[in-house]
């Protein structure tokens, strides 16, 4: 999948929250937790299927932090990946609804 | 510590209500012998009020969100407010006794990503849980609900209220969840009702049996560590705080009342004349709860037991002084170590006294009058 053309969308199966600038993620599946760096908390809140991965890391993370755009898509490439081997997030080639519970 | 300890302990730090216990109905279709409520209905939130309740402990920061009674289900709005939750994405745990649960309601609960389903159990022995109960067939109701939630592949956890009627049969209720595939957990206390009657208490399984269920491995774990001796507290230990109650930790009736905790009967303002988040920074009630130290307290602060005991402020509130001692916690400490407390040795005694004849002042959780 051509990195240009990643849709991301949070699972239904989640549970999430802010706490101080940082995400806190639990998949209600299989209990697993994780706290977000605001970098990450960032693309997590912008995960609304219809953006972009590129654009929202672009818009969102280079945007607001001081971080270089080729590493910034890379290590949102490996956490989108990360967080969506535990269903956390859903990845499509094409735009998605984040789902509804 | 675990990533949770280090979350709950950055709320605890800075006074985030990262969990939350609502109560959306005292109302239930059992009629349990040591239950502490009044089932009556003096005026519930509606749909909307907690609605709109939820919506603020989203803002607040509230995570993790339990939802329980009374019977949740004897709410027909019930699967509307587990909703609203989700789609606020909260943290969501269902307290119940599972007995109006059936596969299309299992496979709602499922849909709806609700993280854990806690029902109440009291033996493997239908005819000693019903007759807790006091609801015929409600153990056969339960265990085929527990199924069918299980069939869904959601996580149960089975609660097991102990006292004198069901004190034998942990053994076989921990049985019965294994085969059921759900998790087990024991449970010896015993609350005063809310209307101030003690007579509940003689329920409690007395003192002398408690060391038979802390010296039990499959009960309580590693028995050397559960029952190890209380080690000398140091300054920075009398600097701690009894437990997140006020902290981290907040309980919410049905009627909108906020208190500290499920077992801490003290009204620090209702959500239906205050927004939740003044009632939780302001109030002077929360601020007390919130300022008082181990080394603030009366009697506890001198005792050995200080850094290992589960002293609960609001039994405490209840026996007359939040600063006071727990005397259940004082019996279970003593009962678990076989170390004396500093509250037993000011009275004198070698061995706890017997809570059941307590007549301790006793505070209703009860509605706050709430103009029309």
């Amino acid at each position: 999948m051509p990195e240009n053309c990643i849709y991301i969308a949070r699972s239904s199966a989640i549970a999430a929250r802010a706490l101080a600038g940082e995400m806190m993620v639990m998949n209600s599946a299989d209990s697993t937790f994780f706290t977000l760096n605001e970098v990450a908390t960032a693309i997590f809140q912008a995960a609304d299927g219809h953006t972009a991965l590129r654009d929202i890391v672009r818009d969102q993370v280079c945007e607001q932090f001081d971080v270089d755009p080729e590493q910034a898509q890379a290590d949102a490439e490996q956490f989108v990946a990360e967080l969506s081997s535990h269903g956390i997030l859903l990845v499509s080639s094409q735009p998605l609804s984040s789902e509804a519970p | 510590m675990s990533l949770m300890s280090e979350v709950g302990q950055k709320a605890f730090n800075l006074g985030v209500p990262i969990a939350v216990h609502m109560d959306v109905t005292y109302r239930c279709n059992e009629r349990c012998v040591h239950c502490y409520l009044d089932h009556d209905d003096h005026g519930e939130m509606t749909t909307a009020e907690i609605k709109d309740a939820l919506d603020q402990l989203a803002e607040a920061g509230v995570f993790f969100l339990t939802f329980s009674g009374g019977e949740v289900f004897m709410r027909r709005d019930f699967f509307e407010i587990v909703e609203h939750a989700r789609h606020l994405m909260f943290n969501v745990k269902i307290k119940t006794n599972a007995v109006m649960i059936h596969e299309k309601e299992a496979r709602r609960i499922r849909e709806l990503g609700v993280d854990t389903i806690q029902i109440s159990v009291y033996s493997h022995r239908p005819e000693v849980h019903d007759a807790i109960t006091k609801l015929p067939h409600s153990f056969d109701r339960t265990i085929k609900a527990i199924r069918f939630l299980r069939e869904q592949g959601l996580r149960v956890t089975i609660a097991n209220v102990l006292m004198t009627v069901n004190s034998s049969d942990h053994s076989g209720v921990q049985k019965l969840a294994a085969e059921l595939g759900v998790q087990y957990t024991l449970d010896p206390t015993i609350t005063p009702m809310m209307d101030g009657d003690t007579s509940v208490l003689s329920l409690r399984i007395p003192g002398e049996e408690l060391p038979e269920i802390f010296h039990n491995p499959a009960l309580v774990g590693s028995q050397e560590e559960f029952c190890a001796p209380p080690k000398p507290p140091s300054e920075e230990d009398l600097e701690g705080y009894s437990c997140s109650a006020g902290h981290s930790f907040c309980y919410i009736s049905p009627y909108g009342d906020v208190f500290p905790c499920v077992q801490f009967p003290l009204p620090t303002g209702n959500i239906r004349q205050r927004k939740f988040l003044d009632i939780w920074n302001f109030s002077p009630e929360m601020k007390e709860v919130r300022s008082i130290q181990a080394k603030d307290l009366t009697v506890c602060s001198s005792c050995s037991h200080v850094t290992s005991c589960t002293r609960c402020p609001g039994l405490a509130y209840v026996e007359g002084s939040m600063r006071g001692p727990s005397t259940a916690d004082c019996e279970k400490s003593f009962y678990r170590t076989g170390v004396p407390t500093e509250n037993m040795l000011r009275q004198g005694l070698s061995k706890p006294r017997t809570i059941s004849g307590t007549t301790a002042t006793l505070i209703q959780i009860r509605p706050i009058a709430v103009p029309a």
